[in-house]
This record gives structure tokens, sequence and C-alpha cells, in this order.
């Protein structure tokens, strides 16, 4: 763009008057300047045009839910829908955490303690965001050889805690943030 | 398009492209060559305004089908949606809301533009008849547009629109139940006229190809309306008339982005904001302001079939115009009289918009009861709109074939450089006398 006027500045008011010499800069100046305020221009257009694909108000005002946990009994699973995807709302039986304390020091892909995976003191409430950590699919309670989940889309395995044990999944399953309003209702998100 | 191309590629692979697609060949023979009149003024910048505008509705268009539901239990909320919860929402709507009225701003100055100019005359009547197509096909997607919105101007205007073609004898009904889908405006409307709304757009984009392949062929006309007759009388498209229309541009966008940001319901109607209620129809219906005119056209005829009638005439005429007008003078820089008539030409269309905008019984002069004529008081609207409408027709069926076959024109230029070159004040000293050979 500039090499194009020095040298070659085709104005004959340039040569002779009293700012010789300095009007390729201010050409220049002009050039960078209406770049600068086009590119401004289509930027600031572009990002709302990108931004308004991302979670809208309403959305993101239903990001949250709440949850009573009375309605779960001893060895049962709930499966609540959370943003779209399920919560795995699990009362583990004794022999459960047992099963999943015991192995908190085994040979794990993504190491974990049972606690770091409850609520302190409510060790029987485990929840879980229900979507496979390889590709997304909803694995399935009761299969596998750890007493946890078993995804049918590729084979991963899950223990009791939600660890993944077997199979392609990288990660454990996922652990939402939550906390607990009363004794027995959880606010998820 | 026209002439040989100077097009040289530059590189191995510009060659490998232009042997094979001469994309850029192409390119530079339009945008950057073109040889454009070297005389052209601020007029002339509406074509790229109006490109850019299509574009701009295009893409907004496309983002808001994103988060808009046609269906008549989810349309109004979605808007509103988009107005309060989508990021960004409020700015994507208010641009393409009030886009389309600077759209049709645009095409009016490019329209008037053209009929002083005299642009429509040979050898440009395809190119002219073209834009009339794209004005069509403009009118047609605001109308399905503004129906969207599901408020109570979106109903009862496409209520009152969609009965026009009601008019036509025995085939009326049959008509006006097809295209409802049903035996009112109802969801099988609206859900068409989305998909209508979405279309046509598109068909503009290839109309205004078309559009502007005609201009390239006899290239442009200029304010004198004298042929160009030598390379003198050029200069190239870039970089010459790329920064004017760049600034032409800037400038709109700045009245554009004052309307979106301080005045975006300016142009609207509130009655749009409440919810279509088929039960109820607001007490003054009327339609967005750049079909007003055809409005009062449409309103000033106590005849159902005749008002549909006229108000289609209104548009079908401007079709025939390149062979209404008789004068050889295309610009009307030479033609005094025609120049009068044009202004008050162009006086009566912003009369029929006012028309258009109050209702038929209303006074034009408030306070003075004027006399009965006929069916109404001499001093309302609808007597107003008989007047400004006949002038309409007038101007083009009766004004522009006789004036171009008695008037006497003001001597015309040779040439294009001639009035320019001729003309003292534009010859400074120093002032370089062929720009084109420069840069």
């Amino acid at each position: 763009m500039a090499d194009t006027v020095v040298g070659a500045n085709p104005d004959p008011h340039a040569s002779g008057s009293s700012l010789e010499g300095e009007d390729p800069n201010r050409r220049d100046f002009i050039h960078i300047a209406a770049g600068v305020a086009a590119v401004g221009l289509v930027g600031g257009l572009a990002w709302p045009f990108i931004d308004q694909m991302n979670p809208a108000g309403d959305t993101l005002a239903l990001a949250s839910i709440e949850f009573d946990l009375s309605k779960v009994v001893e060895g049962q699973q709930v499966v609540v829908k959370w943003r779209g995807k399920p919560l795995f709302v699990r009362f583990r039986t004794a022999k459960e955490i047992g099963a999943a304390i015991k192995d908190n020091h085994a040979d794990l892909r993504d190491p974990a303690t049972d606690e770091s995976r409850h609520k302190p003191g409510k060790a029987q409430y485990l929840i879980l965001v229900g979507t496979c950590t390889h590709l997304g699919c909803v694995p399935t309670f009761g299969g596998g050889d750890y007493g946890g989940w078993f995804c049918p889309c590729h084979g991963s395995v899950y223990d009791t805690s939600g660890r993944i044990r077997k199979g392609p999944a990288p990660k454990n399953l996922e652990v939402p943030d939550y906390a607990f309003l009363s004794d027995t209702k959880v606010k998820v998100g | 398009m026209s002439g040989h191309s100077t097009y040289e590629p530059k590189s191995g692979l510009e060659r490998w492209l232009d042997s094979r697609l001469p994309l850029l060949r192409f390119a530079h023979d339009t945008v950057v060559t073109f040889p454009t009149p070297k005389n052209l003024n601020y007029w002339w910048t509406f074509g790229g305004i109006l490109s850019l505008m299509l574009g701009l509705q295009i893409v907004t268009g496309i983002i808001l089908a994103m988060h808009y539901v046609p269906h008549v239990d989810y349309a109004f909320n979605s808007v509103q949606r988009i107005m309060r919860d989508v990021n960004y929402g409020w700015l994507i709507r208010n641009l393409h809301s009030n886009g389309a009225s600077m759209f049709f701003l645009a095409a009016y100055i490019h329209m008037f533009r053209n009929l002083y100019y005299g642009s429509f005359k040979a050898p440009r009547e395809v190119l002219w008849i073209l834009g009339c197509v794209i004005y069509l096909l403009m009118i047609g997607t605001a109308f399905f547009g503004y129906v969207l919105p599901w408020g109570q101007m979106s109903f009862h205007g496409a209520v009152v629109i969609t009965n026009l073609l009601g008019a036509f004898p025995v085939v009326g009904h049959a008509i006006t139940t097809w295209l409802w889908g049903g035996f009112a405006v109802d969801d099988p409307t609206l859900n068409r006229f989305f998909s209508l709304h979405y279309l046509l757009p598109f068909m503009i984009a290839g109309v205004v190809g078309l559009h502007v392949w005609a201009l390239h062929v006899p290239g442009n006309n200029n304010p004198t309306g004298v042929n160009v007759t030598s390379p003198q009388d050029t200069v190239a498209f870039h970089p010459y008339y790329t920064v004017k229309d760049g600034f032409a541009i800037s400038v709109f966008l700045i009245m554009y982005a004052v309307f979106v940001f301080y005045l975006p319901d300016a142009l609207g109607d509130a009655a749009n904001y409440v919810q279509a209620n088929p039960l109820v129809t607001p007490a003054h219906i009327v339609p967005e302001w750049y079909l007003l005119p055809f409005y009062a056209i449409l309103r000033a005829v106590p005849d159902k079939l005749m008002g549909v009638l006229l108000m289609f005439g209104a548009i079908a005429t401007l079709f025939v115009l390149p062979w209404l007008d008789t004068s050889k003078v295309r610009s009307m820089r030479y033609r005094p009289t025609a120049r009068l008539y044009f202004f008050i030409f162009a006086f009566t269309c912003i009369v029929l918009g006012f028309c258009g905008a109050h209702a038929p019984d209303d006074l034009v002069i408030p306070g003075v009861s004027g006399p009965q004529f006929l069916d109404a008081n001499l001093n309302s609207f609808v007597w107003l709109s008989r007047i400004s409408a006949l002038f309409y027709f007038v101007y083009f069926w009766v004004v522009t074939p006789l004036l171009g076959l008695f008037e006497t024109p003001l001597p015309v230029p040779e040439t294009i450089s001639s009035p320019v070159l001729s003309h003292p004040a534009s010859a400074p000293a120093g002032a370089v006398a062929s720009p084109e050979k420069r840069g």
C-alpha cells in the first residue's frame, strides 16, 4: 500500500509545497487510519454476530436446578435432566461406599478419593453428570466388573464412585458444582 | 465485461487459476479497472450503499432465523426473547428492522436519481427493468418480514394485503384461501411467509447480479446524460469510485447507526408490540413508511378492484417508463421544464406518503371544514390522495411522453469532458487536465 506512493507521488501539490517530504507519511496515515476504522467496524460487528450463538439469558437462567433428595431411597438412582443432560442422583448402599473407599488407592486412570466425590458427611449421596467422558453416551448402572456404571457405546466401566476403571474413557464421571441448601435439598449448577 | 481485459496475472498461481477459472480477471475488470465516467456525483453512490444493505440484511436475517420460531403461539415471544435474552439480539434485530427502512430509503434515492438523469433510457432499459424487478421483490420481502413478529400490525397488515388479491373477480376467493392455507391468516400463513421471507433476499441477490451485469455492458450513465466518447471521459473504478462510495457508505452508516442506537422504534408502529389478536383490529392500521404512497393510492379509490388495480398499476407503470419517455435528452440538467415536473412529481410522492399515514377522513388543514365534494370533504386526505394519485399517473402517462415532443431542451455538451473543462470555476491553475492518467 505505502510503497506505491513513496517516490512516485503523482500529486502535483506534493512537491514544491511547504510540507515537502511529509506527504507520503500523511498518506500512509490516511491509509492506516481508514484501514483501522474498517477493521474496527467489521470486528465490532463480528463479535455480536458470533456471540449471539452463545447461551442466551433465559438459557443461562435455567442452568441451575434444585432437587429434593428425600425422593431417593437407599440403593436407588434417580435421573434428572440438567442443562440438557442426565444427572445421576444415587443413594449408595454401605457396601458400595465401602467398595469405593477400598479402591481409593488402586491403580486409577484418573486418581481421586471417594471423599473428594461427595460432600462431607453425605457419603450416601453421589451426584454425577451422567455422560460418559469418552464421547458423551449415557452409561447404565449395574453393568461392568466394578459394581458401578457401564457405557454401552464403547465399553467404558466406572466403579461405585463413578471413577473410570476400564475402557476408552479418559476421565471419571464429572461431579457437578452443587451445594446442600438443607439436609435433603441440593442446588445443582 | 465490455472492452478487452487489462488484467495481467502476477504470479504463477494467478496464471494457473486464470487459465482455468478467470475469477481474478473478472474481479479486476469489474471493480478495479472498470472505466467509469469521471463526473459521477454523490447520487451515484447509492448502488454501493444498496449492495452493502442487502448483504447486511441477509447476514442479520440469517442470524435472526436462528432464534425466531415461526409458529403463532411462539413467534411474538421468540422475538421478545431475541430482544431481551439472546446475546446482542437487540442489536441484530434493530439492525435488521431499521436496515429494511434504510434499504428502501437508499432504493428510493437511487430510483429518483435514475428518473432525474434519465438513466433508464436506451441502452439501459433492461438495467432499469431489472431494477424494477428488484424493487418488487423488496416489497414482497419487506411485507413477509413485517408479518413475522406477529404483532397486531403484522397480523392485520397481512390480513389487509392478502385480502387485496380477493378483489379479483371469480378467482379472488380461491387465491386468498390458497395463500392463507386456511380460512384466515393463521399458522400455515405464518410458516409460508417465513419460508418466503428467507427465500426472496437470495432472489434479490441473483437479480442484483444481473443488474450489475446489465450495468457493465453499456457502462454508467452520468450527470450530463452524454455518452462516454473517449477514454478521457472515464477514470478507473478503483481508487476513484471505491473511495467515493466508501465515503458515502460511511456517512450513510452513521445515519443508520443513529436510528439503530437512538431511535430504534421511530420508524415502526407501537401497535406491533401488542401480540396479534385475530379478534380485534387496531384503530388505525398503516403499513411501514416506505409503502405508504401505494397505500394512499389504494384508499383513494372508492372501489375495491379499481383501488387494487391502480395500486399495482402504479408499480407496473415503472416497467414501461423507458417507452413512455420520448425525449432524446437524458439528463434533466438540460431539460428545465421536465425538471420542474420532476420536482412536482417527487413532492407528490411525499404527499401521497403523508396521505397514506393519515386516516382518509382526517382534515388536511386542521380546523377548516372544507366543502363536501361528491362523497367526501374536499379538505380531507381522501381528496388529497385522489389529486396526488392522479398526478402520479399523469406524470408518467401524459407529461413524460408529451414533454419530449414539445419542450425545448438547453444545449447539451458534446462530451462529458467539455462542460467540466469549459467551466471557469472547475479548472483551477495547476489542476491536472486528465486525472484518469494519475495513480
